[in-house]
């Protein structure tokens, strides 16, 4: 019966098996559950499988069908080479809480019906938040703190949305909506704040740079990838993610064009591959969910390798910002070559897993005669080779000579390195083993001369424009005001004056009442006091105890006889 | 490294010289490749001769020059969070 079992557990309770055992033990299992997890995927049959009563309703803890098992596939890929990247990770936790965090994506994939995929959902925002939190450091904590309230928040919308939408529907089940009602668009926002969207984006650029070299891997990975397939079998076609889709494409090109530190600078990147996903999934034709499919699978690869590249270069000199780096590629040439592996593909150069992916989602706009869009996603292609396909490998391992000299790392990291190096460039050149996997059939062929040449040229044309402005794009030590200004800032100042601002009013209030009752109650007592009324004449207490006694000793004597 | 001879090949001048050469070679050959590759445009304006040249140039441009003016608002020293 393993075609019941829902993979995501493997990883889920295997993450708690890892502090128990030691190095040697630890290296297989952390190799071998992903590997467990992916033999799992591929042996589900389509359909609803395992589900557990609960209460009055089923939790569908396994449905699958090509997409979810694609979208598990990147995520078990990930796992394995996240893990065998983060071998020489000294902090056993920041593992425990990674595998229990992929497992759960894993589960949110597969999940059949509403309720599952929250919890699943919700794990997941505990877990990542522990990635970051493993740190240790004072920093780390603080960064953690906000990333985990900004995702509970999301968690509290997407909770509201369920309710609501069960209250609406009668039913638990998962499939399209529209947001056409109070909760399947609080479920949209949800959704939307883990995609990073805006205004709730900073969350993300904020909090995974400051996670260690091999955690910010795994965090690149997950989270804003399992809201891409979440909209894609939620509102696929849903008009308002294509321009919430093109906003965070260009806000991710001009927050990483003005950032200093290399992996923030791939954070910015992170909100704006997921924005030509979103815009795809807005698009929502066959060609556009099977662009963003195979989009988010490249991108899972690609983005990680860069991210595992940055990391090698923090692992190796602890330094992360531009400013510090450079030259680097003297000494860690198999780190630079695989770094700009992973920055050709994110920029779709011919031959890379970039190139027959992303370019799906703009031939979805041109065959929607969707010339607007269409023209901004070509811009935003550009723009990507710019500010992540040539700045990230430029000012770390060429720029200016910063008499850095450190080695390639460990054997693990290189090796991850080089193994996902290759997937990149094994998609890139034989694209059918992707196009096999994915939702819809594919027509679509990459590989054209025109769209070869114009891709070449759009690229080339872009990075001399990346040389020609090279003095504005010179890094400075700054970072860029976000909408975490908001609570990082304005809130935390504003606080204090609004609660004094409160309590005067309240203050103010009540002693307003007071004297109007007092002053009533003046008058009143001025009206009746006079001698010889009933009611007025003040009478001792204790007679009236007195009373009280005489009645209920009266009333006991009676109820006994 | 002020000494020629031990600086990394690719990173001295006479290379950095040719590979400006070669980059921009291959630029003019990209946009000549134009008059040989028969377009499939989608709209009218992809159509038209260097059209994914000097838009991805233009809009690079913009987009440098947006963020620049954008950083003039937004920027503040790296050190502005820590109390």
């Amino acid at each position: 019966m393993t075609s019941d079992v829902p993979p995501g557990l493997v990883l889920i309770f295997g993450a708690f098996l890892l502090p128990v055992f030691g190095p040697q033990i630890r290296l297989i299992l952390i190799l071998g559950l992903p590997l467990v997890t992916l033999g799992l995927i591929w042996n589900l049959p389509d359909g609803a499988g395992l589900a557990v009563p609960i209460f009055d309703y089923q939790l569908v803890l396994v449905k699958a069908d090509a997409l979810s098992r694609l979208f598990a596939t990147v995520f078990s890929i990930m796992t394995f080479a996240g893990g065998l990247y983060a071998l020489s990770q000294k902090r056993v936790l920041e593992l425990v809480a990674a595998f229990l965090y992929a497992g759960c994506a894993i589960g949110v994939i597969f999940s059949g019906d509403l309720i599952s995929l929250f919890i699943f959902w919700e794990i997941m925002a505990v877990a990542s938040t522990i990635v970051v939190l493993s740190v240790g450091s004072d920093l780390s904590n603080r960064v953690s703190m906000r990333y985990f309230l900004v995702h509970m928040f999301g968690g509290g919308l997407l909770l509201a949305g369920i309710l609501f939408h069960i209250l609406d529907t009668g039913s638990t089940a998962f499939g399209a909506m529209r947001p056409d009602s109070p909760g399947t668009i609080l479920i949209l926002a949800g959704f939307l704040i883990n995609a990073a969207a805006p205004p709730l984006s900073a969350w993300l650029s904020d909090a995974y740079p400051e996670a260690s070299y091999s955690g910010a891997v795994f965090l690149s990975a997950f989270t804003t990838k399992t809201a891409v397939y979440v909209l894609m079998r939620g509102f696929p076609g849903t008009e308002i993610l294509m321009f919430i889709g093109v906003f965070m494409i260009f806000y991710g090109i001009i927050y990483a064009l003005l950032e200093n530190d290399m992996r923030r600078i791939l954070a910015y990147s992170i909100v704006n591959q997921v924005g030509f996903m979103v815009t795809g999934i807005g698009i929502g034709t066959e060609m556009a969910l099977n662009g963003v499919a195979a989009h988010a699978f490249t991108h899972i690869i690609y983005k990680a390798l860069l991210l595992m590249s940055a990391g090698a270069v923090l692992y190796m000199t602890g330094k992360r910002k531009c400013t510090d780096l450079g030259g680097l590629f003297q000494s860690m040439p198999l780190t630079a070559i695989c770094g700009i592996v992973g920055a050709l593909s994110i920029s779709s150069f011919p031959l890379t897993s970039g190139f027959i992916s992303k370019s799906m989602i703009g031939q979805a706009a041109a065959d929607e005669h969707l010339m607007i869009v269409w023209m901004f996603l070509l811009a935003a292609s550009a723009g990507v080779f710019l500010h992540a396909g040539i700045k990230f490998p430029w000012f770390v391992f060429f720029q200016k000579d910063s008499g850095l000299r450190p080695p390639d790392p460990p054997w693990n990291m290189k090796l991850a390195m080089v193994l996902f190096a290759v997937i990149c460039l094994g998609l890139g050149i034989w694209p059918e083993y992707l196009y096999d996997l994915l939702p819809y059939p594919v027509t679509y062929e990459p590989y054209t001369v025109a769209h070869v040449v114009n891709m070449l040229q759009l690229l080339m044309f872009s990075g001399f424009a990346f040389f020609l402005m090279l003095p504005w794009m010179q890094r400075t030590l700054t970072i860029s005001l976000d909408f975490d200004w908001f609570y990082r800032r304005v809130f935390p100042a504003a606080i204090p004056g609004i609660w004094n601002s409160i309590l005067q009013m309240d203050a103010a209030m009540r002693q307003t009442i007071c004297d109007g009752l007092s002053s009533y109650f003046q008058g009143l007592s001025r009206r009746n006091t006079r001698p010889g009324v009933l009611l007025s004449q003040s009478r001792p207490i204790a007679g009236m105890v007195l009373w009280v006694v005489v009645f209920v000793a009266g009333y006991l004597l009676l109820s006994f006889l | 490294m002020s000494d020629i001879e031990q600086k990394h090949w690719l990173i001295r001048p006479g290379t950095i010289h040719l590979i400006w050469r070669y980059g921009i070679a291959i630029l003019a050959i990209l946009v000549i490749a134009d008059f040989f590759v028969e377009p499939h445009p989608y709209f009218q304006i992809d159509g038209t001769f260097g059209f994914f040249s000097w838009y991805g140039l233009i809009t690079c441009i913009l987009m440098v020059v947006f963020a620049k003016a954008l950083g003039f608002f937004i920027k503040r020293s790296d050190t502005y969070y820590d109390e």
